[in-house]
């Protein structure tokens, strides 16, 4: 039997993620890629797999898996998600084996709303443009991962023997940094200031497509309506119901909404894993904060990939020490 | 040095949109499309898409790999206010049929014009189009050049789902509305051919920029056309400019 994961269980919104389809938005195709890009590179750096391989993204509805033909080395990375290797707990983010008959299950836990699993070796799936990525609406790459499905690899190698924990970031509550634009000139001095002043609430019908957020009406200095331009990850727009949606990896290429910020992408991941009803702020950025943040996100990948050598697998067997620990 | 009669407008760090209007206009889009073709054949390296649209130019860029203002700079040279509109690349015939039942609301543009729906439909397929922009979703693809006599606005409430590969008009334009959706614009014709197809050795056979005309065939060579697209052939017919 060739090597791949079984999914056992799947619940609504788990996708394979690579780093997203390139070349293709100036036909109407979206890039789709991961929600969180940080966490989905530790992943794929901790696995060995190449950069911008793809993985399996997990949402808040979980999985549950197995190897089938080989032990794999799998690295999962993102959110704060509650993982049992044949029910003895991971650390919350790790580097494991994971062997044809044990069995993977992956929870939300008390934060965090998408995880990634990567893999050592390469999955072996049919590309489609140019990318593995699947993008639900357009059913590119296909809709999602569904129990009974079984991605295979190519190159599945062996993994560490025991669990190895990866340094997590310590979670920040610091403002999300964002650029004025494109279309701030649709909007007054006093709407931008309402806008960057208040809290804002994650609502629930947000998705990969868009966070839409909730709070003070935000007003249009000259209407909703602007002729279509291209549209960045990251975008706030404000159309008609005057409250803003953040336009993330499933977004459409280009859109008529006026956008009032852009959020900056070395926090894009930050506000990726927060969930329904979570609140978040927003802070002023330049283009050269952004910049300079984007390099420390970059450095951060390669220092989050490494294995903590603190860690004996004594300390991983005991979940609540894990905790302490990770969360540095 | 001519004053810039454009602006830069950042979306975050990773992208910046060149801006040379606020509307459809077929000479603010013929701007757009001569910067796209110039970027294209002088990239600098950290460029890694752009997407023309009507009215602004795209580029999501690697502010790691190309700076900011290395990338205006950049635009600066290649923006040229007096440049010729680049030609385009080539035209395509598209075959279309607007028999009744594809053509489905000609009798409705008829109306609300005051022409005859053959008077209509002859302005339509008289007209050589011109492909603005892609958007909404893979291959739909938007067109400047329908003429004024039947530039209707958007209904204000939309119409059922349309037939997939129907040809709509509305707002002063023309669209290939690839996938079955409800609409505010008005179906005029259906083409057998698939503006997109994702296993098809080119998925997309228009570039922005090109032209295209719609030869109208009856209902009989409509079927044997898309009989034959189901089978793997392109019918629609490129020619180079």
């Amino acid at each position: 039997m060739s090597a791949g994961l079984r999914i056992l269980a799947a619940g609504p919104g788990v996708t394979v993620q690579d780093a997203g389809r390139r070349g293709y938005l100036r036909y109407g195709v979206t890039a789709a890629g991961p929600m969180d890009e940080w966490s989905f590179r530790i992943a794929n750096r901790a696995a060995g797999a190449r950069e911008g391989a793809a993985a399996l993204e997990i949402s808040v509805g979980g999985i549950e898996a197995t190897a089938q033909g080989a032990p794999l080395r799998l690295a999962l990375v993102g959110g704060e998600f509650n993982a049992r290797l044949d029910g003895v707990a991971l650390p919350t983010a790790c580097v494991f084996s994971l062997h044809p008959g044990d069995r993977l299950v992956v929870r939300a836990g008390p934060r965090g709303a998408w995880a990634y699993l990567a893999f050592g070796g390469a999955l072996a799936l049919p590309s489609t443009l140019g990318s593995l990525s699947m993008h639900a609406r357009s059913g590119l790459g296909g809709t999602g991962v569904r129990a009974g499905d079984v991605l295979p690899l190519a190159d599945a190698q062996p993994g560490p023997s025991h669990p190895l924990a990866l340094r997590g970031a310590p979670p920040s509550s610091a403002p999300i940094r964002a650029i004025p634009g494109p279309q701030d000139d649709y909007f007054d001095v006093a709407a931008l200031a309402a806008f960057f002043d208040s809290a804002w609430t994650v609502a629930a019908r947000s998705d990969r497509m868009a966070y839409a957020l909730t709070g003070p009406r935000i007003a249009h200095a000259k209407g909703f309506n602007i002729v279509s331009d291209g549209v960045a990850f990251g975008a706030i727009q404000i159309a008609g119901e005057r409250q803003p949606l953040v336009l993330m990896a499933d977004r459409a290429p280009t859109g008529g909404y006026p956008k009032i910020a852009n959020v900056v992408a070395a926090d894009l991941g930050r506000l990726a894993q927060m969930r329904p009803g979570e609140t978040v702020r927003f802070r002023r950025a330049s283009v050269a904060e952004a910049v300079a943040a984007l390099r420390v996100a970059h450095e951060a990948v390669a220092a989050g990939a490494h294995p903590s050598a603190a860690l004996s697998m004594d300390a991983l067997l005991n979940a609540n020490l894990i905790s302490g620990v990770t969360r540095g | 040095m001519q004053p810039r009669d454009y602006r830069l407008l950042d979306s975050g760090e990773r992208a910046l949109i060149v801006e040379f209007g606020d509307r459809v206009d077929a000479a603010i889009n013929a701007r757009v499309l001569a910067l796209d073709g110039a970027l294209a054949k002088a990239a600098p390296a950290g460029i890694i898409e752009t997407v023309p649209t009507y009215r602004s130019l795209a580029i999501h860029y690697d502010p790691l790999r190309l700076s900011r203002d290395a990338l205006a700079d950049h635009v600066e040279r290649l923006a040229q206010p007096h440049g010729a509109a680049p030609a385009p690349a080539a035209r395509w015939t598209f075959p279309c049929c607007l028999d009744e039942g594809m053509g489905e609301d000609l009798g409705e543009v008829a109306a609300a014009t005051g022409l005859s729906r053959n008077r209509v439909a002859a302005l339509f397929v008289g007209a050589v189009y011109r492909v603005y922009m892609y958007g909404f979703a893979p291959g739909w693809c938007y067109l400047g050049g329908l003429p004024h006599e039947i530039a209707l606005s958007r209904r204000a409430i939309l119409r059922p789902p349309t037939p997939e590969n129907s040809v709509l008009i509305g707002g002063g334009l023309a669209l290939v509305a690839v996938n079955s959706m409800p609409t505010g614009w008005y179906v005029v014709a259906r083409t057998p051919e698939r503006m997109f197809a994702r296993d098809r050795a080119q998925p997309f056979l228009v570039g922005v920029g090109d032209e295209i005309i719609f030869a109208p065939v009856d209902g009989a060579a409509f079927a044997a056309l898309e009989e034959r697209v189901a089978q793997g052939e392109v019918v629609a017919r490129r020619t180079g400019l």
